[in-house]
């Protein structure tokens, strides 16, 4: 079902394509080393006491009988940190969050205390020695109550904070959105939840902290996607200088945007190997990970969406409540407090936009744009293709029929939308005519119509995304005042191998073979004689990591752009070993030669032997193969995608079945397409784990209902069809292999288009919208005209 | 890491050994089979036996048979063994269509029959399987041995008659011609719990339905049985407003819990919904097209 690759000018050669990934060979064989295999000499354990309530005043923290435990070797409270001045830390959104508590605990699962004994099970049977006073308060759990004059303040610890307002963003003209409307035949509008979802990796978060008293050196292990970040913040906390700091990822068993922020209890794990003189390992339990770290979504969305009476959409309108729970922790480019939701244009010729977002504060986990969300396009995604499948409704047109006519068109790019983006590539109405074209959409409609004859409900749904991945330039991207740049280094060995060192970090990605692929690719040597070294701040350079599918648009970039620096120096090597001018040769087939004689040439290998030979290199080129860069991108990549899904319901139990889902993605130039296929499918079960099962809901208290994976629904292989994947390329200008990453798109992409299917199964009851997830109670009650809410317990 | 706290460990190597382990440790010690509901519990520590008497060497305790007009299926049979065995599947449909249901392949293979009844928890399937089919359950003391319809067996949530000192030694199910059965599970996805399940049983003469039995699990039924819809069943011939009206009274009987599986009134709507149809299955099955 692949295309053969189109836009040839960007590099498909033999180097590409799929193979097996290199990393595998270890994995398959259980020989990856995760942060909890680490073993070290001394080494204690860790362990965290958390807050039972959403919201209390500490009172006191009496700590003397963990103490007094035998095996017992230290406790950290807030107390002790704030004798260090490490309570607080940074967020990357310009907040503070509390490392333990100190004054009030302002969530359910906080961390309040931190244990350091002999073993593991000592550590655990100590945090019930510790006794904790709280005087409870109120909480404030349900974001539409957040801004109330009577709801409790989450953060009183911030001086002049009277509310739970932490900000207010615009995006776009709202006095040209008024004209639109005002003249448009048709508006619709819908209120809906994006709900709060968990990136739920396999792996929890964990570190190893080992500050060695003698060097004064502090070296962390740890499931950091965003080592070189962390680092830069240890080294802000501890006042450690950043040289004396390494952090070191291993394998990391999936991340989706979990592991780029720095934990409190990593910052216990390194003041506890301070203090005691030990390495010190904590290793996050499931609970801990799904109650305390970063969360995703929880936005509380109202569209509208205006349109002629023949289908022409001209502006939309949105309004957003946003849920960052008790601290403004959201991992995000920090020049927009919502992220990239400014892209909920989506693919669509639009006249007018407008959105604005306001963020609050609740007795809930921080964190906010985890999970493979490409800094908040998932819900911008969402609810466009909500919307014009709700117009599609109004108007009674066909939702594909709607798009098509309403789709970027190739000849627009690139685009500038009315929100401020400028969209690099894309040939839109192409991949939605491939979708409809794989899943024979006429025959479909045929079908669901009979059903319909029969009292069969079956659903139909369509989604088009446009992503936008890659961030970003430096001049409007920043993670904790780190410009999202990405450093390459690469290093030829005289035998004709290499070494390229990466500033981004894998957990799952298939870095090890993707960037391989990319080196060999542009020096012609071989796939296995490309090393790849990641996560590891002594042996890596500088950059903000792997998270927002940013891999392969900046650091790939990097990596392809040292590459050809290396390429140039042996054209130069080979130019004198030739007594040529280099304007005289050409390269092909891994080979500089002479131009109109070819059998005048050598390999990479040959050049390489003789640059670290006797052999004098011309006049101010440097001998050796090395080049070392920084690529710092002018633009995301916009990778698009059209999605379609059949579900079939049955009406008397709510019961979705997802029977087909078809989708065709174009990330522009696949390095390895069975990589690719791989995220593909990962993002599409995402997506109906989020549509159909997948929710974090807080009971009135503050009581997380989610808290293990018997709550918090992964979906299985069961509730997956076999993917039906099809292909577009159209390659980003500005990359230089004309790359757009992949290892967000379908996430972004699917939910609407199960959602959209499970609403085109409901027409005939009338139903225009329910929110996610639509688990089998939730269908029953949108038939019956009583939707669920999914934020709060069900009662 | 979750871990639990600190226990005893004991090996019994007999149903006696095993009976005078738990005499012994007088209440302090918990039976551990499969462990797939007491070792997550002991890690959350929800449960913190004192003394863990382990039980999987106890071959007396394992095995189907099928002895003097009963099917005998002992307390360590593992879930993956009801599944498989094709004369169970033969005789109670029923129990097949649960298992293939019950959790997953990795729980399956470890987690027992037994350990799932005495677990007692309201949202378990094979309670209600064996309900349906009113099975007994042989419970042996230091002393005696009991045998209590299942239907007597549980107490409340999580609570059995089985005493401190005593142990479920297997089940019985009375095999009777003439009928068939099923078993329906709606769960948000699979693997989990249900959201809500029934199973049902008839035995026909004709057209006439001349016993059934009909179990309910997280359905908030008591005992996990429809007794009145049973009783409103007996003696009624068989069509679909009947099975229909089965339905509405078994979920007029049940009181739901409320949870993030959903709401009552939905709930109480499945009930209904998977009695009648899970009837209709059993009465196909039987040879009575409804």
């Amino acid at each position: 079902m692949s295309d053969t690759l189109e836009g040839t000018a960007h590099g498909n050669g033999s180097a590409y394509g799929s193979q097996p990934r290199k990393e595998d060979a270890r994995f398959v064989r259980g020989l990856g080393t995760f942060v909890d295999d680490l073993a070290l000499p001394g080494m204690l354990h860790g362990a965290v006491l958390r807050s039972p309530l959403a919201h209390a005043k500490v009172v006191s923290v009496d700590a003397s009988a963990a103490l007094a435990h035998p095996k017992v070797k230290a406790v950290i409270t807030g107390e002790t940190l704030a004798q260090r001045g490490m309570a607080w830390m940074p967020t990357p959104s310009h907040d503070t969050q509390a490392v333990l508590a100190t004054d009030k605990v302002r969530f359910q699962g906080q961390e309040v205390a931190f244990v350091v004994a002999e073993d593991r099970y000592a550590a655990r049977d100590a945090l019930e020695l510790i006794d904790v006073e709280y005087e409870p308060l109120p909480a404030v759990v349900d974001a539409r109550q957040a801004l109330s004059p009577d709801a409790p303040v989450v953060r009183d610890d911030r001086p002049g904070q009277e509310n739970n307002h932490i900000f207010d963003w615009e995006s776009g003209d709202a006095q040209r959105v008024a004209e639109v409307f005002a003249e448009a035949d048709v508006v619709v509008e819908q209120d809906m939840l994006y709900p709060r979802v968990h990136p739920a990796p396999l792996e929890t978060c964990g570190i190893v902290a080992d500050m060695d008293p003698v060097s004064e050196r502090l070296t962390v292990w740890s499931t950091a996607q965003a080592p070189h970040t962390h680092r830069s913040l240890y080294a802000q906390l501890t006042g450690i200088p950043e040289h004396r700091i390494r952090v070191i990822a291993k394998d990391i068993g999936g991340g989706f945007g979990n592991k780029v922020g720095v934990y409190p209890g990593y910052v216990c794990a390194i003041v506890a190997s301070m203090i005691t003189g030990c390495p010190v390992k904590w290793i996050e339990d499931r609970s801990e990970n799904l109650m305390s770290t970063a969360f995703a979504r929880d936005y509380h969305m109202r569209g509208e969406i205006a349109a002629r009476a023949d289908g022409t959409i001209l502006g939309l309108r949105v309004r957003v409540l946003a849920d960052h729970g008790a601290f403004n922790a959201t991992a995000q480019p920090s020049r927009f407090p919502a992220g990239f939701f400014g892209v909920f244009t989506g693919s669509y010729d639009l006249q007018a936009a407008h959105c604005a977002v306001t963020g609050v504060y609740t007795n809930k986990a921080p964190g906010g744009v985890a999970y493979s969300c490409s800094f908040r396009i998932t819900e911008a995604v969402y609810l466009v293709e909500r919307m014009v499948d709700l117009l599609a409704g109004e108007l009674d047109m066909d939702p594909a029929e709607l798009r098509m006519r309403n789709l970027l068109r190739p000849e627009q790019f690139p685009y500038d939308t009315a929100t401020g983006w400028r969209y690099d590539s894309g040939d839109y109405p192409r991949a939605l005519a491939k979708a409809l074209e794989l899943a024979k959409y006429d025959d479909l409609r045929a079908e669901q119509a009979a059903r319909r004859e029969r009292g069969e409900l079956m659903g139909i749904g369509l989604s088009f995304f446009t992503e936008a991945v890659g961030a970003g330039p430096r001049k409007y991207m920043d993670m904790f005042g780190f410009g999202m740049a990405d450093g390459a280094e690469l290093r030829i060995h005289p035998s004709g191998t290499a070494v390229v060192r990466l500033s981004c970090m894998s957990q799952g990605q298939g870095h090890e073979t993707t960037f391989a692929q990319l080196v060999a690719q542009e020096l012609g040597i071989g796939v296995d004689a490309v090393d790849v070294v990641q996560g590891d701040t002594d042996h890596t350079p500088f950059g903000v990591g792997t998270y927002g599918s940013r891999s392969i648009a900046v650091s790939g970039a990097a990596v392809v752009t040292v590459a050809r620096q290396v390429r140039e120096r042996a054209r130069l090597i080979a130019a004198a070993m030739l007594e040529v001018s280099p304007d005289d040769l050409e390269w092909g087939d891994g080979r500089w030669f002479v131009r109109g004689d070819e059998e005048l040439g050598y390999t990479l290998a040959e050049i390489a032997r003789v640059a670290h030979s006797s052999f004098e290199p011309p006049e101010g080129v440097d001998a050796h193969l090395n080049a070392v860069t920084v690529y710092n991108p002018p633009n995301l990549t916009f990778p698009f995608g059209a999605y379609l899904c059949v579900v079939d319901v049955d009406p008397d139990t709510g019961q979705v079945k997802v029977r087909r889902f078809v989708a065709v993605d174009d990330c522009g130039v696949r390095i390895n397409p069975m990589i690719v296929d791989g995220q593909i499918h990962r993002g599409l079960a995402d997506g109906i784990g989020m549509a159909l099962m997948e929710q974090i809901a807080f009971d009135a208290d503050g009581n997380h209902l989610g808290g293990s994976f018997m709550d918090y629904l992964l979906p299985t292989a069961l509730e997956c069809p076999s993917w039906e994947l099809g292909q577009t390329v159209t390659p980003s200008p500005h990359h230089p292999v004309g790359a757009k990453g992949i290892g967000e798109a379908a996430t972004v992409g699917s939910p609407a288009a199960v959602v959209n299917a499970v609403m085109d199964a409901l027409r005939p009851y009338g139903v225009r919208h329910a929110d996610m997830p639509l688990t089998p109670a939730a269908v029953w009650r949108a038939i019956q005209g009583r939707p669920l809410r999914s934020d709060v317990a069900i009662t | 890491m979750q871990v639990p706290a600190q226990f005893e460990y004991e090996r019994a190597t007999s149903i006696a050994h095993a009976v005078q382990l738990l005499g012994k440790y007088n209440g302090a010690g918990r039976l551990i089979a499969g462990g797939h509901s007491l070792i997550p519990m002991m890690k959350l520590r929800l449960a913190r036996p004192e003394v863990l008497i382990d039980i999987n060497e106890v071959a007396e305790l394992g095995g189907i048979s099928r002895v003097d007009g009963e099917l005998r299926v002992g307390a360590l049979v593992r879930h993956t063994e009801l599944l498989d065995d094709d004369e169970v599947a033969q005789l109670f449909p029923i129990l097949r269509d649960a298992e293939k249901v019950i959790a997953d392949p990795i729980v399956r293979n470890r987690g027992t029959v037994g350990g799932s009844v005495c677990q007692a928890d309201p949202s378990e399937d094979l309670s209600a399987a064996f309900s349906a089919l009113r099975a007994y359950a042989v419970v042996q003391g230091a002393e005696t041995q009991r045998i209590v319809p299942l239907r007597d067996f549980f107490v409340g949530p999580y609570e059995t008659v089985v005493g401190p000192g005593e142990l479920l030694v297997e089940l019985r199910v009375p095999v009777r011609t003439g009928g068939s059965s099923a078993f329906l599970k709606v769960s948000r996805r699979a693997g989990d719990w249900a959201v809500g399940a029934v199973g049902a049983a008839v035995w026909l003469d004709g057209d006439v339905i001349t016993e059934v039995g009909i179990g309910l699990s997280a359905l908030g039924a008591r005992n996990f049985v429809a007794v009145e819809a049973e009783d409103f069943l007996r003696g009624r011939s068989v069509s679909a407003d009947v099975l229909g009206e089965a339905g509405r009274i078994a979920a007029e009987h049940c009181d739901p819990p409320v949870d993030q599986r959903g709401p009552a009134d939905y709930k109480r709507h499945l009930a209904a919904t998977l009695v009648t149809r899970a009837l209709q299955l059993a009465c196909r099955r039987a040879g009575r097209e409804v």
